[in-house]
């Protein structure tokens, strides 16, 4: 596997340092993308990727590709204009949990249903990390935000049941302590034929970390290693072993008709039949 | 054989034509939300797009609808997308978005009764302010409204034309007179029809600045797919096209989204002229408003009374230098427009005390008639 150096300088535009906070997870998860697209040779001029508002979009910007920083929650519809115009690009969008479930909730919906072919990565800190630490739809029922002093009211959403749920094709879950993991299934997704949903569980130190007592960034990647648990042990393991834990892993792949071969089917016909 | 076809009449509704028109243009993606009274668009290209190899898509809500259309845009497509009242409101963030990026589309209001859902099926001008200010910050901001079914054809041709010319979101003020309306529609020979294309760099990718602008204020726009590894950000940002927060750069961006219009007044401004030369009064109105001027003044000159009409086909940026000289020259200019009142605030601006002007105001649903315009020309 090439080293992060020549990584960096084949896939990263000269733009750093990034303004990311020290201890934020973002910067090892953005590293996977790159990894997952080296190991997949994929073309820099035929990959594009669209990011929305929050920190972790940002991570587009850092990237030598076309690359789009769209506006809050609309980086899915973005890309889907943006695949259909160019089937044969691969079409990756990097979005936040704020982003792509508050804001974009119903873009993200509507995509999975689709099932057209983008790589959605969702990095997860729990957080609105950018406006300084407001509670989002995946922040823990209970947990501090500068929005919910007294403790989050709300329940958060299951993004990859979510996901699952709307039809998505492709659904997986890894953390930034397992960025190798994290790594794989990036690939899988990008080679899956259809909607891929990939969530990042992600440390916000600053914004999340610290309102929620969860200690710095060490402590924070080792709460990912003590809670996450491989989906394929899941069956084996007891009720009580599992509480409080979450499942990392692929955890849902199907195949169905994927959207812009179906509408490439579409226009065949019409042209062959319909011109005027 | 394309002759042929060409100088066939047929019937044709605004809405279809204003799809034709798009097609002729080199529309290749549509990406819409059903809401009446624009809805025959979407089903229009929903049929004709995918015959031209096009693409249409049905997304999920307006605010998809327009980023898809930015999207496909930025992949090098010509789009479109078509909406009423509400949609335009719930597009107006992302319109500015286009604006900011400098990504040339087509936004066809086909508007009605308002605000909120107001009344869907019938004919109102009530976005006529929305369209130049809808979205927050300044920009500069080009609007074209049609007038029959068969400038629902042609000025769509124009609109994509100065969006790709200038690197814009147009919008196609239209309303529901002119959109449902059926008249006799000749397809005007393709031959005849000028289509224009977006700048492309000139240079090979290395050491491009995709937002450095030539000596007319647009920067050539390159493809994602084309090599060059764009940046494209709704943050104020430099040549490179990566954000800044510098005070110079914000101020000359901003400076050059309105300048590039502003400059090109002569490129962009479209207006009919009738019966102005010897004129004592005059009607200024446009789209389904004018429908009723037309008439009104060919009336009053049966009657012998010097009535003229200025109609604005580019209705912003406005005709100003014409509509000064118009102020200069009649008695009175009556402003006729199906809402409360938005567009004579501008003619009253401009006309600056030169002349009376009067406000012919119409909210009711109902177009307003050649009577109320002769009368109000004639008092």
């Amino acid at each position: 596997m090439t080293g992060m150096e020549e990584l960096i300088a084949k896939y990263y535009r000269p733009r750093l340092p990034h303004i990311w906070c020290p201890g934020c997870g973002n910067g090892i998860v953005t590293a996977a993308v790159v990894r997952a697209i080296d190991k997949l040779g994929l073309s820099q001029d035929e990959t594009a990727i669209v990011s929305g508002i929050g920190c972790s979009s940002r991570a587009s910007g850092y990237l030598n590709f076309d690359t789009l920083h769209t506006a809050h929650g609309r980086a899915i519809p973005f890309a889907v204009g943006i695949k259909l115009v160019k089937p044969g690009h691969k079409v990756i969008v990097l979005t936040g949990d704020g982003d792509a479930t508050a804001i974009g909730g119903n873009h993200f919906i509507h995509a999975c249903r689709r099932n057209i072919d983008l790589t959605v990565v969702v990095y997860n800190n729990n957080i609105y990390g950018m406006t300084g630490g407001q509670y989002s739809p995946l922040t823990p029922h209970q947990g501090r935000a500068t929005t919910a002093p007294y403790g989050n009211v709300d329940t958060p959403f299951d993004l990859c049941a979510l996901a699952i749920g709307a039809g998505a094709t492709f659904v997986a879950r890894a953390t930034t302590f397992h960025a190798q993991l994290l790594t794989d299934l990036i690939v899988k997704a990008l080679t899956h034929p259809g909607f891929a949903v990939v969530e990042a569980i992600t440390a916000c130190p600053v914004s999340f970390g610290r309102q929620n007592k969860m200690g710095g960034p060490a402590a924070m990647l080792k709460w990912q290693r003590d809670h996450a648990v491989p989906v394929e042990a899941m069956p084996k393991m007891k009720p009580e072993q599992l509480a409080g834990k979450f499942a990392i892993g692929l955890l849902h792949q199907k195949y169905g008709p994927e959207y812009v071969a179906e509408y490439q089917k579409v226009i065949a016909g019409a042209m062959e039949g319909g011109r005027q | 054989m394309t002759h042929n076809n060409a100088a066939r009449a047929v019937l044709m509704q605004g809405n279809q034509a204003c799809a034709e028109g798009a097609l002729a243009a080199g529309a290749r993606f549509f990406a819409g939300y059903p809401i009446t009274p624009s809805t025959e668009v979407a089903e229009m290209l929903a049929l004709r797009l995918p015959q031209v190899g096009g693409t249409f898509i049905q997304m999920e809500d307006e605010i998809a609808s327009m980023a898809a259309v930015i999207g496909a845009s930025l992949a090098g497509a010509k789009a479109m997308t078509a909406t009423s009242g509400p949609g335009f409101s719930l597009k107006q963030e992302l319109i500015g978005y286009a604006a900011m990026a400098e990504v040339p589309c087509v936004i066809v209001n086909v508007q009605r009764t308002g605000p909120s859902t107001g009344q869907p099926t019938s004919p109102a001008q009530g976005d006529v302010m929305q369209a130049r200010w809808g979205s927050h910050g300044d920009r500069g901001v080009i609007a074209l409204s049609p007038a029959s079914v068969t400038e629902c054809f042609t000025v769509t041709v124009e609109a994509f034309n100065l969006a790709e010319k200038y690197r814009t979101p147009v919008v196609l003020l239209m309303d529901e007179v002119i959109g449902h309306m059926r008249e006799k529609f000749v397809r005007p020979d393709p031959s005849a029809l000028t289509v224009v294309e977006r700048k492309k760099p000139q240079q090979p990718p290395g050491g491009f600045l995709p937002y450095k602008p030539d000596a007319d204020g647009v920067p050539p726009m390159a493809a994602f797919g084309d090599g060059y590894r764009v940046h494209v950000t709704g943050l104020v940002h430099d040549y490179t096209g990566f954000p800044t927060g510098s005070n110079e750069v914000t101020e000359e961006l901003i400076s050059r989204l309105h300048t590039k219009i502003t400059r090109n007044l002569g490129d962009i401004l479209r207006y009919e002229k009738i019966y102005l030369d010897d004129a004592e009064t005059a009607v200024v109105a446009f789209g389904g408003s004018a429908r009723g001027a037309y008439a009104a003044v060919e009336a009053l000159r049966d009657k012998g009374i010097k009535a003229g009409l200025f109609r604005p086909i580019t209705i912003w940026p406005l005709p100003e230098a014409e509509l000064m000289a118009l102020a200069a020259k009649v008695k009175r200019i009556v402003v006729a427009e199906m809402n409360y009142g938005q567009y004579v605030n501008e003619v009253r601006r401009i006309s600056c005390g030169r002349t009376e002007v009067v406000s012919l105001a119409k909210w009711n649903n109902e177009p307003i008639t050649p009577d109320e315009i002769a009368a109000a020309l004639s008092r």
